[in-house]
């Protein structure tokens, strides 16, 4: 088992003929079962062609119907990927995976409007994916970091991801799937949805969180912890050093009530209970540490 | 993307906002010639910097003649203008506002900004005008109305004239007040707005309903569609070295240590700079080179951290993914090549092509310290710059 994708997963890749998301289909395409696992690309003027063996279709509800996925990753450039998204939300799929960077914040507060009530969960934007090891990867994270096992990672990063997971593997630890949802302002699923997610699942230990400075999701998801979650969590945050800068208003410090630095997130994460560390070296041993008890 | 206050007041005017008049002037006799045009017996001289406090600071005066606007001009022109949001070296100032004067009877805080947790836009209203807002939130917290607008219906006049009385603005301004909000989110959704403040909003005398100041905040992301916004950019307000940065899609923030950061990701970015301030050392930067750095990128981005006085070492994190590490590597080579290097360089390398990246490295010739991970490389980095 694993959270939101396995090796069943069936994708379609939206933005899949563009030069990045020709990369990175070939990349999922080799990465495990990602051969069996994307299915369908979409570009209107495209359809009817193929990429790399990969059917286009015009829309993305062709393609559900030509080939029954319930998921899709979109590689579209920023100003048309909000769009995207809708499109995907419309055609029911399950989750979309949202990898473009720059999507104007006020075309994502209008796309995340229209998904409320609506079954489709969002990952991202301005993500790297998702990846269950040695099962499927959705995204542009490098595969041969990563090592089947029983750990999840969430992160809002990229490559800090990166270094969690490859600390992990050095140790001998896999992972069961590590999530990067991504470090916009209005995005879709946060630390506390994908935590849930790794307290329910048989498969998963342990998690390794990573948070950053702004906003106020990991205190959120640390308060949850504490009162929900069964299951040991080790948690870092980027921006300690970070200087507040020369802003020019006050409106961004208040709507959060003073919260958002690193040393206020790590206070409330340590308090509910989470396994600190200030090191972003450490992030791997000290899950060793108490997984050794 | 900040903008002056002028131009603050310009954008708000195209959406019925009320503003005093004024004129934006760059000297001296401009400034007295714009007061004589504008006639009246009081005029508000204004620095135009890109940073608030500008009046704790002294850069706004109240003059009551014509001598009085040209002793002020000239003061405040050309000053170094210090507020708690320019840092301790101050902005110079190179614009003025000179502005008719105001009759205050009330002032209020009107501001607008993206609610992460909401995921809408909030309207952040107070009684507490002309103060400093994040005081008043601190301290007395039930004084700011906040509302969460609903982004297809907009802010409607019902809502609106709740924030308005809540507030506290008398029955026979609620209609101009109103005005004035729905005003300031048509303009905060149609020109893509991260952040907008008007503070202080004044009451008149005589009823009437006017922004005394504007702040604007835009999105970048969005300028594609904004270019009446990007021709507003004031290069004189940014950092030399983070425009040079911008030029090269490099994500550049100078700080005030010695270690020069070379990272890809910001989250990676903003780790080695905790990693390196953990083990006793201090980042000079902030620098992101992105997912799609190539040799020229890098070349840049050393070029950038060399120009720093205060550099006594550099450090290369990269995890690389889409980024390959031979192509990291190559570039570092070069770029160490092309330019003067004279502080110590430690590279620290990990993920795709990781072999070929370090290969390249060591075959080069060149004194490069090799971090074998994060730690490593931070703590050879920290001594290196202590020498």
């Amino acid at each position: 088992m694993s959270i939101l994708i396995n090796k069943d997963t069936r994708v379609i890749t939206q933005g899949m003929t563009g030069k990045v998301g020709q990369f990175h289909t070939q990349q999922c395409k080799s990465y495990a079962n990602g051969a069996n696992c994307f299915v369908a690309g979409v570009n209107p003027k495209k359809a009817g062609e193929e990429f790399e063996g990969i059917p286009v279709y015009a829309s993305v509800r062709d393609a559900k119907e030509a080939t029954g996925a319930t998921v899709s990753v979109i590689y579209v450039p920023p100003a048309g990927a909000a769009a995207a998204i809708d499109e995907a939300v419309e055609a029911e799929l399950d989750l979309v995976i949202c990898i473009t960077e720059g999507i104007p914040v006020h075309d994502m507060i209008r796309t995340r409007y229209k998904m409320q009530g609506k079954k489709t969960l969002l990952i991202g934007p301005n993500c790297p994916g998702l990846i269950t090891p040695d099962e499927i990867k959705i995204g542009i994270m490098p595969g041969h970091i990563h090592k089947k096992g029983r750990i999840g990672v969430v992160s809002r990063s990229g490559t800090l991801t990166y270094e969690a997971v490859g600390q992990l593997t050095a140790l001998g630890y896999g992972q069961s799937s590590c999530v990067g949802i991504g470090g916009d302002p209005i995005n879709g699923l946060k630390h506390i949805d994908v935590m849930r997610m790794f307290n329910d699942d048989p498969d998963t230990d342990a998690v390794i969180m990573v948070g950053e400075i702004g906003g106020s999701d990991e205190e959120e998801c640390a308060r949850w912890i504490k009162a929900n979650m069964q299951k040991p969590v080790v948690g870092f945050i980027a921006g300690i050093t970070a200087p507040e800068g020369k802003r020019m208003g006050h409106a961004g410090a208040i709507i959060s009530g003073g919260q958002g630095g690193a040393e206020d997130k790590l206070a409330v994460m340590e308090e509910c209970g989470i396994h600190i560390t200030r090191n972003p070296a450490e992030m791997g041993r000290t899950m060793q540490r108490i997984l050794k008890g | 993307m900040k903008i002056h206050e002028y131009q603050g007041k310009e954008v708000l005017r195209e959406f019925g906002v009320p503003t005093p008049r004024g004129v934006a002037c760059f000297g001296v006799d401009e400034a007295v010639a714009a007061a004589r045009e504008l006639g009246g017996t009081v005029w508000v001289v204004k620095a135009q910097i890109h940073a608030g406090g500008r009046g704790k600071g002294g850069g706004v005066k109240v003059a009551k003649s014509l001598d009085e606007v040209h002793g002020f001009a000239q003061q405040i022109l050309g000053m170094q203008l210090v507020t708690h949001q320019t840092g301790p070296e101050g902005q110079k100032v190179r614009r003025l506002l000179i502005e008719e004067g105001a009759a205050i009877a009330k002032e209020f805080y009107v501001g607008m900004v993206v609610d992460r947790a909401a995921q809408r836009v909030a309207l952040l209203a107070s009684s507490e005008g002309g103060m400093e807002i994040e005081e008043v939130a601190k301290h007395s917290p039930e004084k700011i109305h906040t509302l969460r607008i609903d982004p297809v219906a907009g802010l409607i006049e019902a809502d609106a004239a709740q924030v308005v009385r809540a507030i506290g603005i008398p029955e026979a301004a609620n209609a101009e007040a109103v005005n004035v909000l729905q005003g300031l989110y048509r303009a905060f959704v149609e020109k893509d707005a991260m952040l907008a403040e008007i503070n202080p909003l004044i009451l008149t005398a005589d009823n009437r309903v006017v922004a005394l100041d504007a702040k604007f905040n835009f999105d970048s992301n969005a300028l594609y569609r904004h270019p009446e916004i990007v021709a507003l950019r004031d290069l004189d307000e940014e950092d030399p070295a983070e425009i040079e940065a911008s030029k090269f899609d490099l994500s550049y923030i100078s700080l005030d240590g010695d270690i020069g950061c070379l990272v890809n990701g910001a989250g990676l970015a903003m780790a080695t700079m905790d990693i390196i301030k953990l083990y006793g050392g201090s980042p000079a930067n902030f620098l992101d080179v992105g997912g799609g750095a190539n040799k020229e990128k890098v070349t840049e981005a050393f070029k950038l951290m060399l120009k720093n006085p205060h550099l006594k070492a550099i450090l290369v994190n990269i995890f690389g993914g889409i980024m390959k590490c031979d192509v990291i590597a190559e570039g570092v080579v070069a770029a160490a090549r092309e330019v003067q290097l004279n502080v110590p360089l430690v590279v620290r390398l990990e993920g795709t092509n990781v072999d070929l990246g370090k290969k390249i490295l060591a075959e080069s010739g060149l004194p490069i310290i090799s971090g074998n991970d994060m730690a490593d490389a931070a703590q050879k980095v920290v001594a290196a710059a202590k020498g």
